[in-house]
C-alpha cells in the first residue's frame, strides 16, 4: 500500500516491481515485493502449476578463492566441500561453537573458486565470520553488482528451453551451468526454495531487468513475491533462517543431519563438532517437525505446542495456511519423545487449543529434477 | 434508513437505529491480501469501544478487528467459517463480521462517514 521509506535499498528490479504493481515491504533492509496484484494464493498456485519468477537479489552472493579454499571453508561448515565436484552445489550451514546455526547457505564449486549464496539478513555477519576465521590468503568478495532471480515450478525447465540459449534440459539437480538469456550471460543453478524443479539465475545487476522481462514474456511465467515464497517453502518443509533455524538450534535438532557429510561426521573439524557428533549418536532432546492443523485457524510463530494433558512440549517456528493443502500447517520444535509422526498435539492460539498432528516433512512432496 | 461509518482502523459499521453490522473496509481487505480464516465473536459478548472483537488471518499474518463502538454481539457471520474469502470478494456486503446492539449510539459521532474515510485513506497512501 504505502511506499517503503527511502533508507531501504533497492534491487535492480525495483522499477519493474513497481510497474508490475507489486506491494513493496521492508525486508532485510531492502524494499521487496511481498506480492503482486494476483495475490499470494494465486502466485503460490501458479508456482506449483507452472513457473514463478522471484527477485532474490537481496541475498548475498559471495566468491571465495585461494589455495585449498574448499578445505578452508570446511573449517566453518559441516558439509563435504573438498569432494564436491566442479559445477556441483551443496546446501550447508555455518555453525557456532555450541553447534548452533549461524546461517544456511548454498555452496557451488566452480572451476577456480567457490560461489556462496547466503541469507540477506545474515550477509554482513557472514562476511565478518568468513574474514575472521578464513586465513588471510583466501579472498572473500561480496558481489555487489550481481542480481539473483529464481524461476521455480514444474514448467521452469520448459521455459528455459524456450528462453535460454545453451540450456541443457538434463542439467542435474544441484548443479550450475552457463546460459544466455536475451543475450545476457547468466549462471543458472538447478536449485531453489519451493520444493519444485527450478533455477536460481545470477547475472549482472544492470542487465537483470532485461533477463526478467525475457522470462516474464514466456506464457508460463508470472511474477511471485516473498509472501508466496514463504508459503511455498513452508509446504516444502524448508527452513527459514532466524525462525526455524537459529544460533540456538543445531543441525541435528533441525532435522538437517543429512547436510553433514559422512566424512565430516567422523572427522569433525567444524565449529560445535563435539556437540553435533554427540547428538548424531543418539537422539537430540528436541526435533523440528511438521504439524498439520485440524481446523481452519492457523497457528503462527511462537504458538505453544502442548500434549494431550496440556503440558507444553514445544513451540511453533513457522506457521501459516497451505494454499496447496487447503488447511493450516506449521513447523516447530517438539521435545522427545513427542516428535514421532502420527502424534496428536494441541496448538495454543488466543486461549484456545487447536488440534494438530505431527506429520513427516515435507508437507508437499519435492519434485526436484532427478 | 441505515448510515455507514468508518474507523481509523478500517472497520466499517452500518447502523440502523441501535442495530448495527460491522466489517472491514475494502482498503483493509486489499492491504491484508488473501484471507484464510476469520474468528468471529460469540453471541452475547459485551464489547467496549476499541475492544478486540474479531481476528482475521491472511496467508501471511493475523490482524485484530476492533469494536467501532460499544455494544453486545447479536450474531457472527457464520458464512465466513466456510468461506473466509468473502471478506476479499465482498468486504462491505456478504463479508460482514458480526451484528451488534449498540449501548451508546453517541459514540458514533467520533467516527468518519464514507467521504471522510475516502480522504483519510488517500492521506495514508501519500
Amino acid at each position: 500500500m504505502s511506499t517503503p521509506d527511502a533508507t531501504l535499498q533497492h534491487t535492480a528490479l525495483y522499477n519493474l516491481h513497481q510497474e508490475l504493481g507489486a506491494k513493496l515491504v521492508p525486508f532485510a533492509g531492502y524494499a521487496m515485493p511481498v506480492q503482486y496484484p494476483a495475490g499470494i494464493m494465486a502466485e503460490h498456485r501458479h508456482t506449483r502449476e507452472k513457473a514463478g519468477l522471484f527477485d532474490v537479489s537481496h541475498m548475498g552472493q559471495v566468491i571465495l578463492s585461494g589455495n585449498n579454499v574448499e578445505a578452508a571453508l570446511e573449517k566453518l561448515v559441516p558439509g563435504n566441500i573438498v569432494d564436491l565436484a566442479p559445477g556441483r552445489i551443496r546446501y550447508s550451514l555455518f555453525t557456532n561453537a555450541q553447534g548452533g546455526i549461524l546461517d544456511d547457505l548454498m555452496i557451488t564449486r566452480r572451476q577456480d573458486d567457490l560461489f556462496l549464496v547466503v541469507n540477506a539478513a545474515c550477509k554482513t555477519q557472514d562476511l565478518e565470520h568468513l574474514r575472521r576465521y578464513l586465513h588471510a590468503d583466501i579472498s572473500i568478495k561480496l558481489l555487489t553488482t550481481q542480481a539473483l532471480l529464481a524461476l521455480q515450478g514444474p514448467c521452469a525447465a520448459a521455459v528455459m528451453e524456450r528462453v535460454a540459449d545453451g540450456f541443457n534440459a538434463a542439467q542435474p539437480f544441484m548443479s550450475m551451468a552457463s546460459v544466455q538469456i536475451a543475450g545476457v550471460g547468466c549462471d543458472i543453478s538447478r536449485s531453489g526454495y519451493t520444493g519444485e524443479d527450478g533455477f536460481e539465475i545470477s547475472m549482472p545487476s544492470d542487465q537483470a531487468e532485461t533477463v526478467a522481462r525475457a522470462l516474464l514474456a514466456d506464457r508460463d511465467v508470472a511474477p511471485v513475491g516473498l509472501g508466496a515464497r514463504d508459503s511455498l517453502r513452508l509446504e516444502a518443509g524448508l527452513c527459514l533462517y532466524g525462525h526455524d533455524i537459529t544460533s540456538e538450534t543445531t543441525p541435528v535438532e533441525a532435522a538437517l543431519s543429512w547436510a553433514i557429510g559422512k566424512r565430516r561426521r567422523m572427522e569433525g573439524g567444524f565449529p560445535g563438532a563435539d556437540i553435533i557428533q554427540q547428538q548424531l549418536t543418539g537422539m537430540a532432546g528436541r526435533q523440528r517437525v511438521g504439524i498439520r492443523l485440524g481446523g481452519r485457524a492457523p497457528a503462527r510463530e511462537g504458538a505453544e505446542i502442548v500434549d494431550k494433558d496440556g503440558q507444553v512440549i514445544g513451540r511453533v517456528t513457522s506457521g501459516g495456511f497451505s494454499p496447496s493443502m487447503g488447511c493450516p500447517i506449521a513447523m516447530g520444535y517438539v521435545d522427545a519423545p513427542h516428535f514421532q509422526a502420527g502424534q496428536n498435539v494441541g496448538l495454543r492460539v488466543r486461549q484456545k487449543t487447536l488440534p494438530g498432528q505431527i506429520i513427516d516433512l515435507p508437507f508437499i512432496p519435492h519434485r526436484y529434477y532427478r | 434508513m441505515s448510515k455507514l461509518y468508518f474507523t481509523e482502523d478500517h472497520e466499517w459499521i452500518n447502523v440502523d437505529g441501535s442495530d448495527a453490522i460491522v466489517g472491514i473496509s475494502d482498503y483493509a481487505q486489499q492491504a491484508l491480501g488473501d484471507i484464510v480464516f476469520v474468528e468471529i465473536p460469540e453471541e452475547g459478548r459485551a464489547l467496549a469501544k476499541g475492544d478486540e472483537a474479531a481476528v482475521v488471518e491472511s496467508v501471511k499474518a493475523a490482524s485484530e478487528v476492533y469494536a467501532p463502538v460499544s455494544g453486545t454481539v447479536v450474531a457472527g457471520n457464520s458464512a465466513l467459517e466456510e468461506e473466509p474469502a468473502l471478506v476479499n470478494t465482498a468486504s462491505q456486503s456478504d463479508g460482514w463480521f458480526f451484528r451488534m446492539q449498540l449501548s451508546d449510539p453517541a459514540e458514533l459521532e467520533g467516527l468518519m462517514d464514507e467521504a471522510a474515510y475516502a480522504t483519510y485513506i488517500q492521506g495514508l497512501d501519500g
